[in-house]
């Protein structure tokens, strides 16, 4: 229990932001058009790569002997790049067609 | 004082983060708001490699590793999305999703590991001795939920591309519950267990949630993918925020959190719009419902009258005004330029064409704007829900281009229906209904549709594509 207190108290500035996003987040959605849906999903799919921070970080402070930590956090980077980089070229293009209407 | 710099550029990746979010909500500002992500992105990755320190100061190493890894990524993730065609874009979404996933997943076992091996020298007899429960929650959600976003997605993905089909055997839902709980409790068990064992039950955790991601998506249909899809998004970014608590790292918090709460409210949306619960698409599939309930529409089975391609041509050329209803029929059968053909046609001969877009038209929400869109359709030809349906009363013609569901009258007048409640295109409004498909076979949802078998309406049979373009033909001849 006390660790659990303890915790909490060592990550409040985090638990403050979480609160905060989860607001936001349905703040910010609620009002978008569906026509944008997909768009707006697949640009959401490509902020939550993100998680690529992680990964590098992981990756780089991997030990040149521990092979678990070097083999799966570059299995870990590749496919967040995939996430990041894929998504936002392909929101970019769905937004492309968007824009031709004028 | 470098470590100042990276703090600068993580909160510069958040805020991007919300105006990008922001900005992709409005129509005009979409694509920039893309871009603005986008940068953000850029900014913080590059920040990350260069300017982390870790606990003790010392910055990262195996740079070789880190590019060649960012390299193979991004050369799949550009050629993949540039490559994929508009139709497909639903499953591109779900690979990129289940990657994200798969990526936190891995992650949160690397980071297990340490946390492993480190109780290990020192001795505990216990795991729970050797981590704060925060941060082994942290790590054991990270991996259960970026190990079901992952197999989900994959199944998803699998699923939308064809090579899997919808899997339903007895007490599935019951076994699926089991297999969540056996995860939660595994995942207990972890935690207390005796350090030797610690990482034998952590594995077993993870392998078993891969199986729930699997089983979860199996059963649910065609219709609802969607709601999936939107579902696992959110989960992913879950997941990543959970990665945020382990390295203390506010940027990954914000995107993670952020896109979990705005994924949350997107799914609920979609459901909305068909009138479902979230349960209810989860736990009641579409299929196992329509055995039950769905055989007591009273027409079904009447009788329906055909209508051949140069009566058709006909009654749509001497119309004042056409509304085209396009549904996932459209997608598959690729028709969407040869449909912009026949609206431009139409409109040279003094025919107003509108086209009436049902929020979940297709098989996303917005992905028949997308295919549209992709060919060319002027913006302000697409009328939303309600804006069609006013439009419908003085339409002449309408035109079903393989829509099904969406115009089911089923949703309004038979409380039985499993679609009962779901906002429709009121086409029978319209003077004429025209209903293209490829059969009478029931569509995407399995039920019965009645407008089909009513005075108004009229069937033409065919592919969606070559229809069109023999309606083409034959209106330039005339």
């Amino acid at each position: 229990m006390e660790a659990t207190l303890q915790w909490i108290s060592a990550n409040q500035q985090m638990i403050y932001i979480v609160i905060l996003m989860i607001f936001l987040g349905i703040e910010i959605i609620g009002r978008v058009p569906s026509v944008l849906h997909t768009p707006l999903m697949s640009g959401a799919n490509a902020i939550h790569g993100v998680v690529i921070i992680g990964a590098i970080i992981v990756m780089g402070r991997a030990s040149e002997h521990n092979y678990l930590a070097l083999v799966l956090g570059f299995l870990a980077v590749i496919l967040g790049t995939l996430n990041v980089v894929g998504g936002f070229v392909v929101t970019d293009r769905m937004l492309e067609m968007f824009k031709k209407k004028k | 004082m470098k470590f100042d710099i990276l703090t600068i550029c993580y909160i510069v990746a958040a805020v991007t983060f919300i105006i990008g979010l922001k900005m992709l909500s409005s129509p005009a500002t979409a694509r920039r708001g893309n871009l603005v992500a986008a940068a953000g992105m850029f900014v913080a990755i590059i920040g990350t490699i260069f300017l982390y320190k870790d606990e003790e100061g010392l910055p990262l190493h195996n740079y070789p590793w880190i590019f060649a890894a960012l390299i193979i990524g991004a050369i799949i993730g550009v050629v993949a999305a540039k490559k994929v065609k508009m139709t497909a874009m639903p499953e591109m979404v779900s690979f990129f999703n289940g990657m994200g996933g798969a990526c936190a997943a891995l992650i949160s076992v690397i980071e297990f590991d340490y946390v492993f091996r480190a109780a290990e020298k020192m001795n505990f007899a216990h795991f729970s001795e050797g981590v704060a429960p925060g941060h082994y929650l942290a790590i054991v959600a990270g991996s259960i939920i970026g190990s079901v976003s992952f197999a989900g997605s994959m199944i998803a993905w699998g699923k939308l591309n064809g090579s899997f089909k919808d899997v339903i055997f007895k007490a599935q839902h019951t076994i699926n519950l089991l297999i969540f709980a056996g995860v939660i409790i595994l995942a207990i068990i972890t935690f207390f267990a005796v350090n030797t064992y610690a990482d034998y039950f952590f594995i077993a955790t993870v392998v078993l949630a891969l199986i729930y991601g699997v089983l979860f998506v199996l059963p649910i249909g065609g219709a609802d993918m969607p709601v999936v899809i939107s579902l696992l998004n959110s989960f992913t970014g879950v997941a990543a925020a959970c990665g945020g608590f382990l390295y203390n790292n506010k940027a990954m918090l914000t995107g993670g959190i952020l896109v979990g709460a705005a994924g949350t409210l997107l799914t609920i949306l979609m459901c909305k719009a068909m009138n479902r619960s979230l349960t209810n698409v989860l736990i009641g599939s579409f299929g196992a419902k329509e055995t039950t309930g769905g055989g007591n529409t009273g027409t079904t089975g009447g009788s329906y009258k055909e209508i051949s391609i140069s009566d058709a041509a006909m009654v749509m050329r001497y119309a004042s005004k056409v509304m085209i209803v396009p549904g996932y029929g459209l997608a598959v059968a690729q028709a969407q330029h040869t449909c912009h053909e026949l609206e431009k046609l139409l409109e040279e001969k003094g025919v107003e064409v509108g086209y009436a877009i049902h929020p979940v038209a297709g098989r996303m929400p917005g992905h028949m704007n997308v295919l549209l869109a992709e060919a060319d359709v002027s913006y302000d030809k697409l009328l939303e829900l309600e804006q069609a349906n006013d439009a419908l009363k003085s339409t002449d013609v309408v035109l079903v281009l393989g829509a099904n569901d969406v115009v089911n009258p089923a949703a309004k007048n038979n409380p039985s229906s499993p679609i009962y409640g779901m906002p429709i295109l009121d086409v029978e409004q319209a003077k004429t209904v025209i209903v293209n498909k490829r059969s009478m076979k029931p569509g995407y949802a399995g039920i019965e549709n009645d407008l089909f078998y009513q005075p108004k309406t009229s069937m033409l049979f065919g592919d969606g594509k070559k229809v069109l373009q023999d309606l083409i033909n034959e209106i330039k001849s005339l």
